[in-house]
């Protein structure tokens, strides 16, 4: 089933990349990248860490709660910057979300 | 690809940013591959050469997946599965497959017209990631007679629809020039019903075919303003919902476009013959003797060492005003197939430059022509062309 597209990203929100957006590691240029359509992204460390996190089973939180206890840092900064990213990511077209059966 | 140009320097801006593969000749992260030259359509502004591969030239399944895998090795992590018509190919399920198996981001360039939900629901199984598909209008009357394929655009809406059921990303791509530039508004309208991700207002560039029928297709200044305005204004209403590619055509800007991003920098595409080339209409440049992946040498040695990809590499190779010109690094010239064509001598400025002696010339003949009368097209064919019936069949 197609996610939904133009998602807005919260603290419960699960996004998931789609099934266009492949993150994949670039062995010849040794740099993490997300394969788009006509794109290529290069994600930074942090973002390639939380996009390995959003596995459409965590929500933002829990990556929040992950990201704060490995890095020792202030959870709510940390929740921010991650959503910042998503939905820089989401308005780029390249996340979508795992949403409840409501039907 | 079936009737389209892509700006490859678009597609790859955001990595480049981060690590220029310009400096050291990296190999590209896109790789355009025409599998075949054969096309139902007959567009008058087709990208293929004028002297189009025979199917017979064609390489085979097995020569394609060899291809695939050493693009793969070598670090190639897109593939632009085009043509022609790539779906005129029936091995192409088995080499979507393949590109998927050896690591390959796939996009299909089409022009839909020999898709059946079939097939294209067996591309996403193979695992296809994203669906390109051409559009010569909104309505069929204009679409179907700049395509010369009746039915045309009623199977392209079709097939876009059966695209987004099947949960593949959908791109529109839509050619303008002065016939149907008045359709813009609608022809984003028409993306956005479709449910689109991206729109790519592709204004024909002029070589090849197109060059042949610029008197019928070249816009006037007038339009072309009012669709940079329209482009505009959707991008900002559009935002985060449809993503508009603008490609402008070049004859009316002062400054030359930075084409392929550079001869032999990012880009290299694959004819259906095998050739290895600099840019898709670089065979229209005569003289120059491209190598084949049929040929004793890898496809990496061709990207590096080849004489037709060095040959405009760089700057080393540029007259004047190129050579002293403070923005030689900046465009490299323009555009050496349209310099080849326009000049005589690819190694010209390419006159879309205003600096170029014969800009001001080339700008008011396309200003006459845009004015003028004519509209029947030169179809595009294996014979060399047909001229449109009066009537416009």
């Amino acid at each position: 089933m197609a996610g939904p597209r133009h998602i807005s990203v919260s603290e419960a929100s699960r996004p998931v990349l789609p099934r266009h957006a492949k993150l994949k590691y670039d062995e010849t240029r040794k740099v993490w990248v997300i394969l788009a359509p006509e794109r290529v992204l290069a994600p930074d460390e942090i973002a390639v860490e939380v996009l390995q996190l959003c596995n459409g089973e965590r929500n933002v939180g829990d990556v929040a709660d992950q990201l704060a206890a490995k890095y020792a840092a202030p959870r709510e900064a940390i929740l921010a910057d991650v959503i910042a990213m998503l939905q820089d990511l989401a308005d780029k077209g390249f996340l979508t979300e795992i949403r409840e059966k409501t039907s | 690809m079936s009737d389209v140009t892509i700006p490859p320097s678009d597609s790859l801006a955001v990595l480049e940013k981060q690590r220029s593969t310009a400096e050291s000749f990296g190999i590209p992260l896109a790789v355009l591959l025409e599998i075949t030259h054969r096309c139902p359509l007959q567009c008058p502004y087709c990208s293929n050469p004028v002297e189009l591969d025979r199917s017979a030239k064609e390489l085979t399944t097995e020569e394609w997946k060899k291809v695939l895998s050493e693009l793969a090795e070598i670090g190639v992590l897109q593939v632009h599965f085009s043509g022609g018509e790539p779906t005129a190919r029936k091995d192409l399920v088995e080499l979507v497959k393949h590109a998927s198996d050896v690591g390959l981001y796939t996009n299909l360039i089409t022009s839909a017209v020999l898709l059946t939900r079939e097939k294209l629901s067996d591309l996403a199984d193979a695992g296809l990631c994203h669906v390109q598909i051409s559009f010569q209008g909104i309505e069929e009357g204009l679409a179907d007679r700049v395509g010369g394929y009746k039915g045309g655009h009623r199977k392209k809406l079709e097939v876009a629809k059966w695209t987004r059921e099947l949960d593949l990303p959908l791109t529109v791509n839509a050619v303008m020039h002065r016939q149907n530039l008045h359709q813009l508004p609608d022809m984003i309208q028409m993306s956005l019903d479709l449910d689109a991700d991206r729109l790519e207002v592709a204004n024909v560039q002029y070589y090849g075919w197109a060059l042949k029928n610029r008197a019928a297709l070249m816009p006037t200044v007038a339009q072309l303003d009012e669709c940079t305005e329209i482009v505009e204004e959707a991008r900002e209403r559009l935002k985060g919902r449809l993503t508009i590619d603008y490609v402008v055509p070049d004859y009316y800007a002062l400054r030359p476009k930075k084409c392929m991003g550079g001869w032999g920098r990012q880009f290299f595409n694959i004819s259906p013959a095998g050739k290895v080339l600099p840019c898709h209409a670089a065979e229209s440049i005569t003289g120059l003797e491209f190598e084949s992946v049929r040929s004793n040498h890898s496809i990496a040695w061709i990207w590096q060492n080849s004489e037709a990809f060095n040959r405009y590499r760089g700057t080393g190779w540029m007259k004047e005003p190129c050579k002293s010109c403070e923005f030689r690094e900046i465009d490299f010239g323009g555009c050496r197939c349209q310099a080849f064509a326009l000049t005589g001598d690819a190694a010209n400025t390419d006159p879309a430059c205003a600096l170029s002696p014969l800009h001001e010339t080339i700008f008011k003949q396309a200003e006459a022509e845009a004015e003028g009368e004519t509209s029947r097209f030169i179809y595009r064919n294996f014979a060399g062309g047909t001229l449109e019936s009066e009537n416009g069949t």
